[in-house]
């Protein structure tokens, strides 16, 4: 196999207007969503979850899809492309929602701002940015009450969490930050930088989303890292989101999971009667759940990764025929200081404190169903 | 980085012998691109090991890697060190991060080993 043939698939990979900054600090990058991302930075993975849990992290997330949409037909069209209820969402608030199917299997999940009168932004997955754009724009076409620009590419989007991040964010903006309160989104200038500040993140820490103009991404990277914020990757960001019991798309949705089994109905329940997955949603909701999405502590040795067997604590042996639900994410986790999971398991297993086996290639290891989030800030 | 009196295998592995008794760990190389280690799998004392076989199993954060043992023998010792406390094996991976002592059947198989200046070699 020559060299070539190995290295033209990252020729194809985007970068982030942040990407030169990464590399220049030493940040091993990875290919993720289409994207060449760092997935560490030279402390590694397990100092940058600690930074994140007690001081503050900082995470280039401007791979992740952001749309903008305007005009009086907005909240009515997102109306029919989420799971959310629009018509309650008022300016400077956010909520969390689904981009499901005709049979209610999520093609994504995306955090919809509603930034001001008859104007909303969604940010997608980076991974599903093409198939929700498939999806999307058939939808769009002939539709004239609104437009929907892609601003992926002309902003910069930077998450700052952890305990100290507000109190990072306030000093740079004239005390501007703290007043927008959590899962609510504002106008202010970051240093001089005009920004839209966001007070989510996927970390189950306080803090903001920053989003600016592409060329100010630098900038705001690093005075965000001269007030204090360390520098966290991809790796950091998986552990931290696994913690504070947050699912990622790909792993723990999927269009063959529905909100509802992934424990999620809240998000799906007001849904409008005109939406696309409105039906299939309703009459999930209706139904008794076959499966369930579960968090899970290993007891004994071992971590648990994507893809195992999840076993009743009667099983014996590896077998197939004794699986009982499968294992979406895991790993280890500095915070809880061992081996945590989520997985889908048979409804019947799926109570508090039932005791699980896991089968670590053949090694089977017990574990046990908790309550999420595995971390909670204080 | 890499000393000269242990030998080296190309799955980042190292020897350290000591009479008929072989120290086996892994590589500086090894550890840095793993990460974080924070799980470290390891056979029962007494059983028996094939040269370049699956001897277990190291996790960092992130991924799992098999370990494969640069010599054949059986297995004397295991390190509860690197199992007890992972993050042994980054901070020291040549001395207390050690994994394996073996008790090698032939002492020729070390001839397929590396020295370490060509085990550098293979890194560039």
């Amino acid at each position: 196999m020559s060299d070539e043939s190995q290295t033209q698939p990252e020729a194809t990979l985007k970068k982030t207007v942040l990407h030169a900054l990464h590399v220049e600090s030493g940040a091993k990058m990875v290919p993720f969503g289409g994207w060449d991302m760092p997935v560490q930075y030279s402390n590694g993975i397990i100092s940058e979850v600690k930074a994140v849990r007690n001081s503050a992290g900082i995470f280039d997330v401007s791979h992740m899809g952001r749309l903008e949409f305007e005009g009086s037909g907005a909240e009515s069209f997102l109306g029919s492309i989420l799971s959310a209820n629009m018509p309650i969402l008022k300016v400077g608030r956010s909520k969390y929602s689904f981009i499901c199917n005709a049979s209610g299997g999520i093609i994504d999940d995306a955090m919809v701002y509603k930034v001001a009168d008859e104007k909303f932004l969604l940010v997608i997955n980076a991974g599903n940015a093409d198939v929700d754009m498939e999806w999307i724009n058939p939808l769009v076409a002939g539709r004239d009450d609104f437009t929907m620009t892609i601003t992926t590419a002309e902003t910069a989007m930077i998450a700052i969490q952890g305990p100290n991040a507000v109190e990072i964010v306030d000093q740079l903006t004239s005390s501007e930050a703290s007043k927008i309160r959590r899962f609510r989104t504002g106008s202010a200038s970051v240093n001089g930088i005009p920004a839209i500040l966001a007070r989510t993140g996927y970390t189950g820490e306080d803090g903001f989303e920053i989003i600016v103009a592409a060329d100010k991404g630098a900038v705001l990277w690093n005075t965000l890292k001269e007030a204090g914020a360390t520098e966290a990757g991809l790796g950091a960001r998986d552990v931290l989101r696994l913690e504070a019991g947050l699912p990622l798309h790909g792993n723990d949705l999927s269009e063959e999971t529905n909100p509802f089994e992934a424990g999620f109905g809240r998000f799906a329940s007001s849904i409008a009667p005109d939406s696309i997955a409105a039906d299939a949603l309703n009459q999930i909701a209706k139904t008794p759940l076959q499966r369930t999405l579960v968090g899970f502590k290993m007891t004994g040795r071992g971590i648990p990764r994507t893809g195992l067997n999840i076993l009743s604590d009667d099983a014996s042996a590896t077998s197939d025929a004794n699986s009982i639900g499968t294992v979406t994410s895991g790993t280890h986790s500095p915070t809880v200081d061992g081996g945590i999971g989520m997985g889908y398991v048979e409804q019947k297993y799926s109570a508090i404190d039932t005791q699980i086996v896991i089968d670590v290639r053949g090694r089977l290891v017990e574990a046990e169903i908790v309550e999420m989030p595995f971390y909670k800030r204080g | 980085m890499y000393p000269d009196d242990l030998k080296y295998s190309k799955e980042h592995e190292w020897v350290r012998m000591n009479g008929n008794i072989a120290e086996v760990g892994v590589t500086v190389f090894a550890q840095e691109s793993l990460g974080d280690v924070v799980f470290v799998d390891l056979p029962d004392v007494g059983s028996d090991i094939e040269q370049f076989a699956k001897f277990g199993e190291i996790e960092s954060v992130k991924a799992v890697s098999d370990l494969f043992s640069p010599v054949g023998g059986k297995i004397v010792e295991v390190n509860s060190e690197a199992t007890d406390n992972p993050e042994s094996v980054n901070a020291e991976p040549y001395g207390v991060g050690w994994l394996i002592k073996v008790d090698l059947s032939d002492t020729e198989q070390l001839d397929g080993l590396m020295d370490a200046a060509s085990y550098e070699a293979t890194l560039e």
